[in-house]
């Protein structure tokens, strides 16, 4: 870049609300997995394959709206497919007794590589467009219409899902079941609760999520396919589980977080800023690191806020 | 009805068969995989694992099989020490792109003079760039207690991004008429890792390669370190009892890791590769744990696993040339050994038992 290029920058260029609303539609993917995982692992499963379930998620999603011409299939066959995916993990953890660590990470090896091979006959195509909801004057309001009101359904369908786990954890029966499952595999079995059934229920539910997550990438962020198109988002999903300490609602907060750092730089970039894109584009990880550091710094909360069976194995003679 | 129970000890027996097993299901799976995608699972399976070694044209291949099986051993090695401690370190592709930049630098920065320290004294430096890379999530995890299996992964993202900037910035080639892409240093005699006899495919990582299984075995079997490493993972509380220092083991851990899988990126970048560019790394860090894996963990396990993965890269290239099957075939197919591997090490661990009418 030469000098001036650099003068020509500005920032003035970047409009609040539409950076505000773009923050929200980069948001959506890690809100998505990130409350997956949440359910996950409140159930005392770590599954480190999100990478892997999001980017079946995109290509399934990818495929099937390709196939019908429908976006809303698209959803549900991006979920579907990444929740097959969970159900091999879940199945190796649960009854095959894996290292959960392990089998994560060839979910997501097996993901990347899978969703390459299906989505190769789909690069260069672009999806059907997602009907928007909508708000009527809402939407016209100066500012906050472009912010809030004229987002696809699936924004605020994250919004809304983040808020049922959060009530159905707190407030359910069933919610309080998970906990116990999590929390103490061994006293759930004494009292009759069936540890395995749940947590597939819950390995499952976080399939589902990752899948959505995957299918907006590919279907709305991009929208395209491109291998390995999700890059990085499930890491960063099961970092922000990290930082939300396990509470739903802070999800919301750490993906608004990183939704910001990634929106910001990419409007450096487009504003011509000096530094170098490359390094631009590292900065959510570098942000994530910084988060995880942040949050894990405090020993004494960090070992109190996470599920006390995580990511053991559970087995009974009886 | 099925019963599962607890062996006392890990079946020795199934220890050695399980990564025999798994390749089997792995090629059965596989052949269903390739009949889906409209090709002949038998002629598929010949192109992949017999074609390469002892088909018409093996002469090409032969060479091309330690090439390839080099760096992943080299790599493997490190993270099974660690993974035998129970420290994750998953990212050694960023440590292996760290390697690369931080060796190829130094030759870059030398050029074009000739002298025999050059080598040297980019495979030092590709050693430490690697060992740094690992010592952000040894760090992290030290001081701060921050997950170093999250740190070491979002790490790659960010050695990917610097390998980027590398090949069209600072390291760009000047007399390359705007390409991005460093200088070729195979072209470079004092910093080129080429083929000590021709046509075998040995250079110095796989010299390198073979001393770090020699050393693991020692290391495993014979010294107190090996030792810590392998109590540290399989009695964590007893470890400590016994004095040793869980921060201790995980920087060794880590920075071993972090050195061995620099040094393969060093290898290379100034050999097969020759150069920095965008797309240099190819995934030899995350084949890598496949290997570590299908190893047992075990030096001469792994070096027979890296041959393996090296001849399935090999064998998909051919694939794909010859039959058209698509890359990510490969990459697909490396993941289901993963599963497979995981999943029938069960059979180590547990007993099965076939218990009448008695049901849960």
């Amino acid at each position: 870049m030469d000098q001036r290029a650099v003068e020509i920058v500005d920032l003035s260029a970047i409009n609040p609300a539409v950076l505000i609303a773009a923050i929200m539609v980069a948001a959506v993917p890690i809100i998505l997995a990130a409350v997956g995982e949440l359910v996950v692992e409140k159930a005392g499963v770590l599954n480190l394959g999100v990478e892997g379930m999001m980017i079946m998620g995109a290509v399934c999603g990818f495929a099937t709206a390709i196939e019908t011409q429908n976006a809303a299939l698209g959803f549900v066959g991006g979920a579907f497919g990444a929740m097959m995916l969970s159900l091999v993990f879940g199945l190796l953890t649960q009854f095959m007794m894996t290292n959960q660590v392990a089998t994560g990470l060839a979910l997501t090896l097996f993901g990347l590589g899978l969703s390459s091979l299906i989505g190769h006959s789909y690069v260069g195509k672009l999806p059907p467009d997602l009907e928007k909801i909508s708000f009527g004057p809402l939407a016209d309001l100066p500012a906050v219409g472009r912010m809030f009101f004229q987002h696809d359904t699936l924004v605020y369908l994250s919004i809304l899902i983040v808020g049922l786990v959060w009530a159905f954890l707190k407030f359910s029966r069933m919610g309080l079941i998970l906990r116990a499952v999590g929390e103490s595999h061994d006293a759930a079995h004494a009292l009759g609760y069936r540890v395995i059934p749940i947590r597939l229920l819950a390995i499952m539910f976080g399939g589902a999520m990752a899948g959505l997550g995957g299918a907006y990438i590919a279907l709305i962020r991009v929208p395209q396919w491109t291998d390995g198109i999700t890059a990085g988002a499930g890491w960063i999903a099961l970092a922000i589980v990290v930082f939300s300490s396990w509470k739903p609602w802070r999800i919301l907060l750490g993906a608004y977080i990183f939704g910001g750092i990634t929106v910001l730089q990419l409007n450096l970039q487009a504003a011509g800023v000096r530094i170098p894109v490359e390094y631009l584009s590292m900065s959510p990880y570098l942000l994530t690191i910084l988060v995880l550091v942040i949050m894990s710094a405090d020993r004494k909360r960090a070992a109190l806020a996470a599920p006390a069976s995580l990511g053991q194995i559970f087995h009974t003679t009886r | 009805m099925l019963q599962l129970e607890k062996r006392p000890n890990p079946s020795r027996f199934w220890g050695r068969a399980t990564p025999v097993l798994a390749v089997f299901l792995t090629m059965i799976a596989g052949s269903i995989l390739f009949a889906l995608l409209g090709k002949n699972p038998f002629i598929a399976m010949r192109t992949i694992f017999w074609d390469p070694i002892l088909g018409e044209y093996a002469f090409y291949f032969r060479g091309q099989l330690l090439v390839k099986a080099g760096p992943l051993i080299l790599i493997a090695i490190g993270l099974s020490l660690g993974f035998r401690a129970g420290i994750w370190n998953i990212g050694a592709e960023g440590q292996y792109i760290m390697g690369a930049i931080f060796g190829a630098g130094v030759g870059l920065a030398l050029y074009p003079m000739e002298g025999w320290f050059i080598f040297p004294l980019m495979v030092l430096a590709g050693v430490f760039g690697g060992w740094l890379w690992a010592m952000i999530p040894a760090i992290l995890r030290t001081k701060f207690n921050t997950n170093e299996i999250l740190v070491s992964l979002l790490l790659v993202y960010v050695a990917e991004a610097l390998l980027a900037s590398m090949a069209v910035g600072a390291m760009r080639n000047p007399q390359g008429n705007g390409f991005p892409g460093s200088r070729n240093l195979s072209q470079y005699p004092s910093a080129a890792n080429l083929e000590i006899w021709v046509g075998t495919g040995i250079h110095w990582g796989v010299i390198a390669a073979t001393g770090a299984v020699i050393s693991a075995y020692f290391l495993l079997q014979r010294h107190i370190l090996g030792y810590h490493i392998s109590l540290s993972g399989q009695a964590p509380k007893a470890a400590r009892f016994a004095g040793i220092n869980p921060n201790k083991m995980i920087v060794i851990c880590l920075g071993l890791s972090g050195a061995l899988a620099g040094a393969a990126g060093l290898f290379e970048v100034a050999g097969p590769a020759g150069q920095i560019s965008i797309d240099f790394n190819v995934g030899y860090g995350f084949t890598a744990i496949i290997v570590a894996f299908l190893g047992r963990l075990h030096p001469v396990g792994i070096a027979l696993a890296g041959l393996l993965m090296a001849l399935t890269y090999i064998g998909g290239e051919n694939a794909s040339t010859a039959l058209g099957l698509p890359a990510a075939a490969i990459q697909a197919f490396q993941g289901m050994l993963l599963f497979f591997l995981l999943g029938v090490d069960i059979l180590t661990n547990y007993k099965i038992k076939w218990i009448k009418g008695r049901w849960k």
